[in-house]
């Protein structure tokens, strides 16, 4: 099979609009293909690869969904589940500790991408304008700070000291303003016409109405890899609820995750609040990390059509 | 930016059509009320941000006087007394737990180094040398994927993967194999730590790469053929020399973390393997500060540790200046 791709490939390659082969390198003219066994041995390589990404998957969604016999035959994990058995989805989904977790996470993640979002953008358009009022230092502010962290304890006692220890908002102020992100939506602004903005100023728009009319629409495509970024930390975030929040009531998906998955607590009735036989623990404890992923898997194909232009945005502009 | 002098003396009428936003407030140099009375809705709008920067990320800093304090919560940051370098003697005199997560950091380090870094440069060039785009980003795009995942997540799923009643240990005791023992066990931890990241990031990681590859003139390559270098000489000719900036940037702030090695990730894993192996001095911080009440010492140690970072970014930066090249930030 490789044998006759190889073949055919030059036929193809040499007939392209030069305007085509900019992209990464292709095959050169001039150079011999090479062998058959180098490219088998890559072919290998990348399959091992993503089948090492994917394979996980698989079989934690497999066990989530796999009948209660097959699991203890398996005595753990199973590859392909032999039925469909949503039990444990609606166990963990009826009222729990998970339900409440999934929902503090939910609302985590929604307010604080909207705060991030709004506050980013006003911070980037208002540093958008070379030789404004103190743009500069405030610019060296927001770059400096990407460089150094002020360390653990005098963050916490900063975080304490505001009062923000056991409120959901130490999960989300403290981390509300990424520099990387200002950055990025800061040279995306920057890129914007200055006509565009100056006319709309003689038709008399004051810098909200700019802002809010010109420069926001304009950069829908930014604003939602932006967004997805913010909105993945959130999801994420784990470090700053295990040290703020003492109040397990408060606890967010990934600190159950940990108790439940990682340390491997056994899920009761009461913490589910259900009162029938609950299904396998593995079942359980995998439709817990499924519930975790999905938001991700849901949103991974929007961001990463353009995560590559955002990435590359920041690493030239930043 | 700031405007260079032609910018400045070109006339304006000239210069106004193609300059990007702003470029109208650039020319005069009014006295600076004036301008903050014409800016005032620009600062308005910076002013949340900038109060959530300077709050959470620069006032803290000023919290790390109480390194050189006996905190007492009890008594705030204000009213504890001054200890001088006291705090510090843990580090200089060789506390026994300090030497050790400081081993364990710099072992982790040396790992992440020698593995985790080249990774995605291997990977890059892997992906870079296949003709088929259409393979090229399916692979990319499932390569990405982990890391948009939780380290809880990571964590988890390693465990469900090679734990003890893991995925492989299950598949080796079915089939008559003694299982292997990886997860809680102290002699791979490190090993298993390093895995993950590359599990976690490798994808990730090439992005930057791929896109410093596809700014290359592909004429290179035919001129090289000409010249009858084969494959492997038009890699370490053509193809590397146009990484070396990105690497030696990337390597530069990968120096500036080095004494950061995965607070998340070890701190959960931290339960199963116990503290000898696993303590680094980010955990170490932690366990002492925060849960243990050591507030002074542990400060002391993460100022030590952030000012060797910040050390080590601006010594690095300074030897890729020595040679010629532009590292984070020009000279």
């Amino acid at each position: 099979m490789s044998a006759t791709r190889t073949v055919e490939r030059p036929s193809n390659r040499t007939v392209m609009p030069p305007s085509r082969q900019r992209r990464g390198r292709r095959l050169v003219l001039g150079t011999p293909l090479p062998p058959w066994y180098v490219q088998l041995a890559k072919a290998l390589v990348l399959g091992v690869f993503c089948a090492v990404v994917i394979a996980p998957f698989v079989a934690i969604i497999s066990t989530s969904i796999a009948p209660r016999d097959q699991i203890s035959r398996a005595g753990g994990l199973v590859l392909w589940p032999d039925a469909v058995n949503l039990d444990a989805y609606r166990s963990i989904l009826s009222g729990g500790v998970v339900t409440q977790a999934a929902l503090i996470s939910v609302g985590v993640t929604v307010v604080g991408t909207a705060l991030s979002l709004f506050t980013s953008c006003l911070l980037a358009y208002g540093l958008s304008r070379p030789g404004s009022f103190a743009s500069r230092p405030m610019l060296l502010i927001i770059l400096f700070s990407m460089l150094f962290s002020a360390g653990i304890i005098p963050t916490y006692l900063l975080v304490r000291g505001v009062g923000l220890i056991d409120t959901l908002w130490a999960l989300i102020l403290p981390t509300m303003i990424s520099g990387f992100n200002v950055v990025v939506l800061r040279s995306f602004f920057m890129n914007i016409p200055a006509e565009l903005l100056e006319s709309a100023r003689i038709d008399g728009a004051g810098e909200w109405r700019i802002f809010s009319g010109i420069v926001i629409p304009l950069s829908k495509a930014v604003l939602a890899v932006i967004g997805l970024f913010y909105a993945v930390s959130y999801w994420n975030a784990y470090f700053n609820a295990l040290i703020y929040l003492n109040d397990s009531g408060l606890w967010p998906l990934q600190l159950v995750l940990r108790t439940y998955v990682i340390n491997e607590t056994a899920l009761s009735n009461t913490d589910l609040s259900v009162a029938e036989n609950l299904p396998a623990q593995p079942s359980l404890q995998m439709a817990i990390l499924v519930v975790s992923l999905v938001p991700i898997l849901i949103v991974y194909p929007f961001l990463q059509r353009h995560f590559a232009k955002g990435m590359m945005i920041g690493a030239v502009k930043g | 930016m700031p405007p260079s002098t032609a910018e400045r003396l070109a006339p304006p009428v000239a210069a106004a059509p193609s300059k990007p936003v702003g470029a109208a407030h650039r020319r005069p140099r009014l006295p600076w009320w004036r301008r903050l009375s014409r800016d005032r809705m620009l600062v308005l709008f910076a002013l949340p941000g900038m109060l959530a920067v300077l709050l959470f990320q620069y006032v803290p800093l000023l919290g790390n006087v109480i390194a050189f304090k006996a905190y007492q919560p009890f008594l705030g940051i204000g009213e504890s007394p001054w200890v001088g370098l006291e705090n510090f003697r843990i580090i200089f005199n060789g506390d026994p737990a300090f030497l050790a997560a400081l081993r364990n950091t710099l072992i982790l380090t040396g790992l992440q180094a020698l593995l985790v870094f080249p990774a995605p440069i291997v990977l890059a060039l892997l992906l870079n040398s296949l003709f088929s785009d259409r393979i090229k980003r399916l692979v990319q795009n499932v390569l990405y994927l982990p890391h948009f995942l939780s380290w809880v997540i990571v964590v988890a799923v390693f465990q469900q993967m090679l734990g003890g009643s893991g995925l492989l240990n299950n598949f080796l005791r079915s089939h008559d194999m003694a299982a292997l023992e990886i997860i809680g066990n102290p002699d791979v931890f490190h090993l298993l730590l390093t895995a993950q990241i590359i599990w976690k990031d490798t994808g990730w990681a090439t992005i930057i790469f791929l896109a410093a590859l596809s700014t290359v003139d592909p004429q290179l390559y035919e001129a090289a053929a000409v010249d009858g270098a084969g494959r492997l000489r038009q890699m370490w000719h053509i193809t590397l020399p146009a990484l070396k900036g990105v690497i030696i940037l990337l390597f530069i702030l990968r120096l500036g973390d080095s004494l950061s090695v995965g607070f998340e990730q070890i701190i959960l894993q931290q339960a199963a393997v116990g503290r000898g192996v696993s303590e680094v001095l980010d955990t170490y911080v932690y366990n002492n500060g925060i849960v243990g009440g050591q507030w002074g010492v542990s400060a002391a140690v993460g100022l030590v540790k952030g000012v060797v970072g910040v050390i080590l970014v601006l010594g690095a930066n300074k030897v890729a200046h020595i040679f010629g090249e532009q590292g984070v930030y020009k000279s």
